[in-house]
């Protein structure tokens, strides 16, 4: 049954290592945690999950592999013959289905309706929605699923509620393919630092003192070394107005994350698609303009260039010149585009759209080909790939 | 080993999670790993498992320029050079240039001793992996002198870490791991209890309502933590504020009282008023 457990924790695409679980069997067998399910739930995620993240992920795997073995933990205390609860099939509702069985009403309710239904009910139940009996989705009886239900016959918790920890799934939140704020960001950012030793000497090198003051046959010879800190640099190209408006903040909290993370950040604003010129100032767009001809030549290649927008446009607006629905551009954005890419070899596309609609929009998948499939969405963990790809 | 199980102590209330991990650790000798958001006890589970089993508590405090070396031991190089410039005895014994570091320390000693290793995050990318023998054996080697120091009894090692870095996946596969969540208000009451027992209830209950109502307020910077609350709660003790004064309705005209110790920066504070006009506006 453990080892089991371990392959679907597995599957369940967390990182399990064989010492771990050893461990874990060691832990057992030293008898650390009584016959309790939900200690031993605490006592396995203490052992093989190792980030906060992987909690909610956890639980998922711990709820669907035990539902239902918690009687084996304790005293079955059940006053209903046994083999009437028994465990016949396992269930596979849909997400609506639970949804709509959550809607149930309260605890006293449900005590309520189980008293009139123990009193209207002689027969042993299965399956259904109404009788009190295994794998259905009546809030009474075992296995099957409604979270707020009453379990027959499985007093085997100590707390007896038939809402479990894990299924409460209190670290949802947590969960890195969720959407992100502004710490999150900043974690994710934080891939990129690079310390560098750059700039005047002033710290003491002491490995390099001794060995140099050996060599110098005991004389002392002081040897100074530049002090480290961050030496990424960050171009950081943001999309502004139109259909971006829905991704505002999720742009902001971006925006802040990296200023603050970076020494060396430097930001513009652009409209849909680059074109030949960009901007520092939203509400002075049309009058103060820096031409992206000149950002390609004061910012040096070693910049690494991020680029975050919907890429929600017309297509002509990426590759035919005088496409753009602001002004008259010389050059097709695409053009513009090819030009940055060619001088920043480091770079990424950051789309807060979500994923699975990128299909169902030709600009986007033009400008992922543009960018060389280095487009990455807007979540922690696109946050993470795309840090990858730049580092 | 000891037979005594960690279940929290008389001012730190552990909640049944913790515990399990906390003996976990403590029955195998493994390091426990701690996160969680900022005050919410993570350093002080070190002094509470230390003083809840009775044993001797060692602390190492990393930086971010703190070398792994340096919990093991340092060879003073300065120190020996001037002695051998000035012609001192002393220079012709390498281990009196030794210094001891707190893992050396632990590892020493006659009982088992509880190691809080704090902040780990803070400290360069490579410092996790420097001490993964040294976690994983309890022993390490001192090339000046010749001598490999195996610890006689394993310490119970506390790391801390706020999440500033990732650690690496050989050393998290060491450790057992704990997130400590937020509590949630029952525990808070707990928690108040322990540390203000006695305290009136009213002003309690409301103290928590505006603390958990301001952890609510979407945006915050820095949402105020369970350190934070404490001092608050000691701060309105001391000033003797009604319970009234936190009573919802003043609340929507004004800050609450010494808000300072609870929210901790001028961009918090505010929004916050920003959200107080707003609410006054509504209601009229």
């Amino acid at each position: 049954m453990l080892v089991s457990f371990f392959f679907a924790l597995r599957e369940g695409g967390l990182k399990v290592s064989i010492t771990e679980f050893l461990t874990l069997l060691e832990l057992l067998k030293k008898r650390v945690i009584c016959f309790d399910v939900e200690e031993y739930y605490y006592l396995a995620r203490a052992c093989l999950v190792k980030d906060e993240a992987l909690y909610d992920r956890f639980d998922r795997v711990f709820s669907a592999h035990f539902k239902g073995i918690e009687q084996s933990f304790g005293p079955a205390g059940a006053d209903l013959p046994e083999d009437w609860l028994r465990k016949q099939f396992e269930l596979g509702l849909s997400e609506e289905e639970k949804a709509r069985i959550q809607a149930l009403g309260g605890w006293e309710i449900l005590m309520e309706t189980l008293k009139k239904r123990l009193e209207e009910q002689h027969e042993r139940h299965q399956g259904g929605d109404k009788w009190i009996g295994t794998g259905g989705t009546s809030p009474f009886g075992a296995y099957g699923y409604n979270p707020e239900g009453i379990r027959i016959g499985q007093q085997g918790s100590r707390h007896r509620r038939a809402v479990k920890v894990w299924d409460k799934r209190e670290f949802r939140n947590l969960d890195a393919s969720l959407e992100l704020g502004t710490r999150n960001l900043k974690v994710a950012l934080r891939r990129l630092r690079r310390f560098a030793r750059e700039g005047a000497a002033e710290e003491l090198d002491l490995p390099d003192t001794i060995e140099s003051t050996a060599k110098n046959a005991g004389l002392l010879d002081i040897k100074m070394v530049p002090e480290r800190h961050n030496a990424t640099k960050v171009l950081l190209f943001l999309d502004i107005g139109g259909s971006m408006d829905d991704h505002v903040r999720v742009c902001e909290e971006l925006f802040s994350a990296a200023s603050s993370e970076f020494k060396h950040l430097e930001y513009f604003y652009f409209h849909n698609c680059v074109y030949e010129g960009v901007w520092k100032d939203n509400k002075r767009r049309h009058l103060h303009r820096t031409s992206t001809m000149d950002l390609l030549h004061k910012y040096s290649a070693d910049y690494k260039l991020i680029l975050v927008g919907d890429a929600t446009m017309s297509p002509y607006e990426i590759h035919y010149p005088g496409g753009s629905v602001e002004h008259w551009n010389e050059e097709a954005g695409s053009t513009w585009m090819k030009r940055l890419l060619d001088t920043y070899h480091k770079a990424i596309w950051l789309n807060p759209e979500p994923v699975n609609r990128w299909p169902y929009t030709p600009s986007i998948q033009m400008m992922s080909e543009l960018m060389e499939q280095r487009m990455f969405p807007l979540t922690v963990n696109g946050l993470e790939q795309g840090m990858r790809e730049l580092s | 080993m000891s037979d005594k199980r960690f279940t929290g102590t008389d001012c730190y209330v552990a909640t049944e999670d913790l515990t399990t991990a906390v003996n976990a650790a403590v029955t195998l000798g493994r390091p426990i790993l701690i996160k969680g958001e900022p005050g919410t006890g993570k350093t002080q589970l070190a002094q509470e498992i230390a003083r809840g089993l009775d044993k001797p508590l060692l602390q190492w405090h990393v930086k971010s320029t703190t070398k792994a070396q340096q919990g093991l031991y340092e060879y003073d190089a300065v120190a020996r050079l001037r002695d051998s410039q000035l012609g001192d005895e002393r220079v012709h014994d390498i281990a009196n240039y030794i210094v001891k570091g707190p893992l050396w320390e632990a590892f020493e000693l006659d009982k088992q001793a509880v190691l809080l290793i704090d902040e780990i995050d803070k400290a360069d990318i490579e410092f996790p992996n420097d001490l993964l023998r040294e976690l994983d054996r309890m022993e390490f080697y001192v090339y000046e002198t010749h001598q490999t120091i195996v610890a006689k009894h394993r310490p119970i090692i506390v790391i801390t870490s706020n999440n500033e870095k990732e650690l690496p996946d050989a050393f998290l596969r060491r450790c057992f791991f704990h997130y400590i969540r937020f509590p949630d208000k029952e525990t808070m009451v707990d928690i108040v209890e322990v540390h203000y027992p006695g305290l009136k209830k009213e002003l309690l209950s409301e103290a928590l309502n505006v603390f958990y109502g301001l952890r609510e307020v979407p945006g915050l910077k820095k949402k105020p933590s369970t350190a934070e609350l404490l001092d608050w709660l000691k701060l309105l003790l001391a000033e003797d504020v009604p319970p009234e004064a936190l009573s919802s309705d003043d609340r929507r005209k004004t800050l609450p009282p010494l808000h300072g110790a609870l929210l901790k920066n001028e961009q918090d504070v505010h929004l916050f008023e920003r959200l107080i006009f707003l609410n006054q506006r509504n209601a009229r």
